[in-house]
């Protein structure tokens, strides 16, 4: 029996020693040995539901799969209802040829609906909970500040801490479904006071706001797993958590946690815990780490690229890694539309594929009048996952282009800024 | 020659196995996806940016790294990849563990009785030493002896 180094209630103790079952016992075993690893020194109760990273049914992870149907077989599920990543495939929206298709459907993602299925029986929200961004107010599931959490998709993580000021670690996929189970989190890192410290000062001096997927990339690859004062952004983002500041935010933290591994970032004069705390959150000996104009250019500039024929037409372009919200997605619309009008076409000219989560859908396309503007412009309207689409080998080494620096970190995507992007799919420029 | 380092046991336990070294953060998702998604009997190393690795072969033998990195989905790969009897050995890291391998190993450990013998805190001077192809000797304690030629 496994004795823990962290102090257990004697609730928890019993429920450690088997008396609750042994699914429980090894949900509880899994996640005191994981405290334990990072010197937790208790567990705490969650105080919200947990957001799951694996939304995908690949049969490699046939001992996952085991692992749910010992949990579903004990009765277990999460108290509250769990919200989950995109699913990875919408061959409406975003269709493929048949032998890509066959990948996706008999090899890649076999087990999709014998998944979703486990998913539903353990506390899965419904079957619109499939979104990387669940903090959207059409999705609900948003943390106050100060809510203990367990969550691993790691734009989400770095979201929830930062902007919310919700206290989540960056989980191992499944952890938090076992934290879920268990309705617990062992207290270390970012559930702690003094692992909310910052341990860089980023000093923002460009000439105007960067870029949220440039300048999250900056601070990434500079800070990687450590917490950033950002001082600057409030000049051009303002002080208020606004719907305009919240998406730039969603955006930033996403490239700095993808590009890096940051869970936690503090933006001067915007966001919760530096509006009230201040400077106080930076730990003496702070590293600074200046970004101007130069500096995010030079960033820029070291994006390897991946294609074999820099020069080949783009075949398919992502916009929406994470998520977009509605208010971004209505802005993607006017701008095609604004765009497609200067260069004279009616229609994009690369197939352009806007992606958002299933709320945020449904309630874009009850607006008739915009479903059918977009419809107009040719871009399509998915809730997939691009990142998983491209994971099929064939569609990964297609020329496909994106705005999203999570994208072109894991995948072949070539990555522009919006200005560019547009440029491209409108035809204006190839 | 043999250099001898000690770590902190995550998961303790006895290995010798030939080293396979990952100078860079290694990704479980890009390095083992391919083999085991492809029923291999052996993985081998997939990630074509890990130039360490690449190609090598990663089964049963002891991984030695400074961290993990990529998708959170990676521990599950770990997990999958112990429970099929294909996973490394040891890993064994020159940093503290990070949240990924270490939700692999235990889930490993806990869910399907299969140990991963893992050390982490062994410091920069130990990645220095191993080299691929080495033999490598992990005591319980989180002793770890590298033999070079």
């Amino acid at each position: 029996m496994y004795s823990p180094t962290m102090r257990l209630t004697d609730e928890e103790r019993i429920t450690l020693e088997g008396g609750r079952g042994d699914a429980l016992r090894k949900a509880m075993e899994s996640v005191a040995r994981f405290g334990d690893v990072f010197g937790a020194d208790r567990l705490v109760d969650l105080d919200h539901g947990v957001h799951l990273v694996t939304s995908f049914g690949i049969p490699l992870l046939g001992p996952v799969f085991d692992m749910m149907d010992e949990l579903i077989a004990a009765g277990l599920r999460t108290p509250e209802p769990f919200t989950v990543d995109p699913r990875p495939c919408d061959f409406a929206n975003v269709p493929v040829g048949p032998i890509e298709k066959l990948i996706f459907t008999k090899v890649m993602y076999a087990k999709q609906k014998d998944y979703e299925a486990q998913l539903r029986e353990v506390g899965l929200k419904d079957g619109k909970a499939f979104t990387c961004a669940c903090y959207f107010d059409e999705v609900g599931n948003i943390p106050k500040r100060g809510d203990a959490l367990a969550w691993a998709e790691s734009s989400a993580v770095v979201y929830a801490n930062s902007v919310l000021g919700a206290r989540s670690n960056r989980n191992s996929g499944v952890l938090e479904l076992m934290c879920g189970i268990v309705g617990k989190a062992p207290r270390f890192g970012f559930l702690t006071d003094e692992g909310r410290e910052a341990t860089w000062i980023v000093e923002l001096r460009t000439t105007a706001l960067p870029e949220a997927q440039l300048l999250g990339s900056a601070i990434g690859m500079k800070v990687v797993e450590d917490v950033p004062y950002i001082r600057g952004l409030d000049r051009y983002l303002g002080t208020e958590l606004d719907d305009r500041a919240k998406d730039y935010l969603k955006d930033m933290g996403a490239a700095s946690a993808s590009n890096g591994a940051v869970g936690l970032y503090h933006v001067d004069g915007l966001t919760p815990e530096a509006k009230d705390l201040g400077e106080s959150l930076v730990r003496g000996g702070a590293k600074v780490y200046v970004i101007d104009d130069a500096e995010i250019g030079r960033v820029k500039a070291g994006y390897p690229m991946m294609w074999k024929d820099a020069d080949a037409r783009p075949s398919r372009c992502f916009i929406g890694c994470p998520h977009l919200s509605r208010a971004q997605l209505y802005g993607w619309l006017d701008r095609l539309e604004a765009s497609l009008k200067a260069s004279g076409r009616k229609r994009v000219a690369v197939p352009t594929v806007l992606t958002t989560a299933p709320d945020v859908a449904e309630a874009f396309r009850s607006d008739a009048r915009a479903a059918a503007r977009l419809e107009a412009t040719g871009a399509a309207l998915s809730s997939i996952c691009p990142l998983m689409y491209m994971n099929n080998p064939l569609c990964g080494k297609k020329p496909v282009i994106t705005n999203s620096n999570k994208l072109r970190t894991y995948t072949k995507a070539r990555y522009y800024t919006d200005a560019d992007i547009l440029a491209i799919v409108t035809g204006g420029r190839s | 020659m043999k250099k001898t380092f000690k770590g902190r046991p995550v998961v303790p336990g006895a290995v010798r196995g030939e080293a396979v070294v990952s100078r860079q953060g290694f990704n479980i998702l890009a390095s083992m996806q391919r083999d085991l998604m492809g029923k291999k009997a052996e993985v081998r190393c997939s990630d074509q940016n890990n130039p360490d690795a690449f190609g090598r072969a990663l089964s049963g033998r002891v991984l030695c790294l400074p961290r993990t990195i990529g998708s959170t989905t990676g521990g599950m790969v770990l997990q999958a990849a112990a429970a099929l009897g294909k996973a490394p050995a040891a890993l064994l890291f020159s940093e503290p563990i990070d949240s990924l391998a270490a939700g692999g190993v235990i889930l490993a450990k806990v869910w399907n009785g299969r140990d991963i013998v893992t050390v982490d805190g062994l410091g920069d001077e130990f990645l220095a030493a191993a080299s691929n192809g080495c033999a490598v000797s992990v005591s319980p304690d989180g002793e770890v002896t590298v033999e070079t030629a």
